[in-house]
């Protein structure tokens, strides 16, 4: 258990140290973060609001309809607590329009649609106050793939995607995140009472544990089944992860000459910063 | 004789040789105002650490404008700077200078190029080959650059060809959250004093802040005693000028305590090292 205990003081300063740097050195001091009531977006408010100060920070909230009102009354609570900018932009109208032209769309293509309005109401902000977009994807959903390709995972930065949920869960303590926020079940909050982990079908704890020892220490499966893990569980979790590596890269490029962008043309992002 | 060094705990900007240029200046103006007899630079601290394909953009050849500045520049103060260096064959290493007096007193290329984890040194630059200690107005030195400490043979090779001081300039990445601090430091920690305590040889690490990429460089450059002890150490994940007072006196008492450098046996260790590469070629 003890392997996923961070020293959460280093950790915030680690987190608040690259939000500030990568920020600033591109010449930018205001971001922009998709608020939803969660742990993860009210952790990256907390930490942007301390890198940058809450001014600098806007918060925006945009619900569906079918969305749970405790989810923006907690965003609300959360950008309070921080002192960050906040704003709401409802997405129904957008999302109903087009899903009256496909209205036999299933849950997850409603889901990802919903992820990818977001984005472009984030994107649009950036523009619109000069701000870079921060992503609220931690390293549990990474690995799993549990997230919109283009919806949530699309940002400019993220100070989180390191750190797995039950370390979301200890710097959030550290930080001051309202405690009914860290409480709640954690959930996409699609349709009224959903939860992450009964769709998932294990605890985060759980699956920490295990993606802690399979990725960050390379464990076999030999030895994470002689530590106690299922064997099935081991072998789901391994092929989540291979299944949804497409999500964490670039798109493939049909190489043809002899610098191709990200093979052999390979330049920091950072170049010149 | 007794020194005064700054370890000068920078950020350098990737890819931007000029502006780093001028961050280096004004660090060695501020460290000879203070009365610094020596600065120390970071690895790379001319160019930035995750250069890939901008190496042999940044790249300058020891005799480049900006080498001659520094060059110039420590007629006042001795200077040690990491940088890529461009070779007339056009090899480019990570080397590191020693200035003094106005001339190169040591030109030292990484031999130790990391490829693992987050590293991929090797892909782009050339290895060095040689470990030598050198003469400088404050003793007989050794210059690292960061992963050629990781070996022990390197500060041992440069500690029996008579160094008493290592220079190690290093750009390590911050990693590692589970522990009272941060692992990469607490494991640099252990290793700079280690290495002091064995080779009786006062250590001078100097470590860059900043970000590139999302990796946070640690800084915590220090100054450790021959004894093994930590005389002072810069601040974690901040820029820092830290300011050490070398004091020849330590260095003589810790050798006449402790005299294992005295007492190394140099046959031995060349007889079986050679026996092992024999063995190795059969």
């Amino acid at each position: 258990m003890s392997a996923l205990v961070a020293n959460t003081d280093l950790l915030r300063k680690l987190l608040v140290g690259f939000v500030r740097d990568e920020v600033r050195k591109v010449g930018v001091s205001n971001v922009v973060l998709g608020l939803s009531g969660g742990i993860d977006s009210a952790l990256v408010a907390f930490i942007a609001a301390e890198a940058l100060g809450p001014d600098n920070v806007h918060a925006i909230c945009m619900p569906y309809k079918s969305s749970n009102p405790e989810s923006e009354a907690h965003a609300r609570l959360v950008a309070k607590a921080c002192g960050v900018n906040f704003s709401v932009v409802p997405i129904t109208p957008m999302v109903d329009a087009y899903f009256d032209l496909f209205s036999d769309a299933n849950n997850m293509r409603r889901g990802n649609k919903m992820a990818r309005e977001r984005m472009t109401i984030l994107f649009d902000h950036s523009a619109l106050l000069r701000a870079l977009v921060l992503g609220t994807s931690n390293k549990t959903e990474l690995l799993l793939g549990y997230g919109t390709l283009y919806g949530d995972m699309a940002s400019a930065l993220n100070p989180i995607g390191d750190i797995y949920k039950s370390q979301v869960w200890q710097l959030s303590e550290a930080m001051g995140v309202p405690q009914e926020v860290i409480d709640k079940k954690p959930s996409a909050d699609l349709w009224a009472g959903q939860t992450d982990e009964e769709e998932l079908g294990f605890s985060y704890r759980q699956v920490d544990e295990l993606l802690y020892r399979m990725v960050d220490q390379r464990w076999t499966k030999a030895e994470l089944v002689a530590g106690g893990f299922e064997s099935e569980f081991v072998e789901s979790i391994y092929d989540k992860i291979q299944n949804s590596h497409f999500k964490r890269r670039l798109p493939v490029i049909a190489k043809v000459s002899n610098r191709t962008i990200d093979r052999d043309f390979r330049y920091a992002r950072d170049w010149g910063k | 004789m007794d020194f005064t060094a700054v370890l000068a705990q920078i950020k350098p900007k990737l890819g931007c040789v000029a502006d780093n240029l001028a961050l280096i200046e004004e660090e060695i103006a501020s460290a000879q105002a203070a009365g610094a007899d020596l600065i120390v630079f970071p690895e790379l601290a001319l160019s930035g650490y995750f250069l890939k394909d901008l190496v042999p953009e940044v790249a300058r050849r020891i005799d480049a404008p900006e080498i001659l500045r520094l060059i110039e520049l420590s007629k006042d103060i001795s200077i040690a700077i990491g940088f890529v260096e461009e070779t007339d064959d056009y090899h480019f290493f990570n080397s590191a200078l020693y200035l003094e007096d106005g001339a190169i007193r040591h030109l030292h290329r990484k031999v130790y190029l990391p490829t693992y984890g987050l590293f991929d040194e090797q892909r782009y630059l050339a290895r060095g080959e040689a470990f030598r200690a050198f003469d400088t107005k404050f003793g007989r030195f050794g210059m690292l650059i960061c992963e050629d400490m990781w070996h022990l043979s390197a500060s041992y090779i440069l500690a029996m060809d008579g160094a008493t001081t290592l220079l190690c300039l290093s750009s390590s990445p911050a990693r590692g959250i589970e522990g009272d601090s941060l692992g990469s430091a607490s494991a640099w920690q252990k290793l700079t004093s280690t290495t002091a305590l064995f080779l009786n040889c006062r250590v001078l690490y100097c470590n860059r802040v900043g970000f590139e990429d999302g990796v946070n460089f640690w800084g915590g450059s220090e100054y450790i005693a021959p004894s093994g002890e930590s005389v002072v150490r810069g601040a974690l994940m901040e820029t820092d000028q830290v300011t050490a007072s070398v004091n020849e006196g330590a260095l003589r008492r810790e050798r006449i305590f402790s005299p294992m450098m005295r007492d190394e046996n140099l046959f031995v260790t060349m007889q079986e090292l050679g026996r092992i590469a024999r063995e190795r070629g059969r």
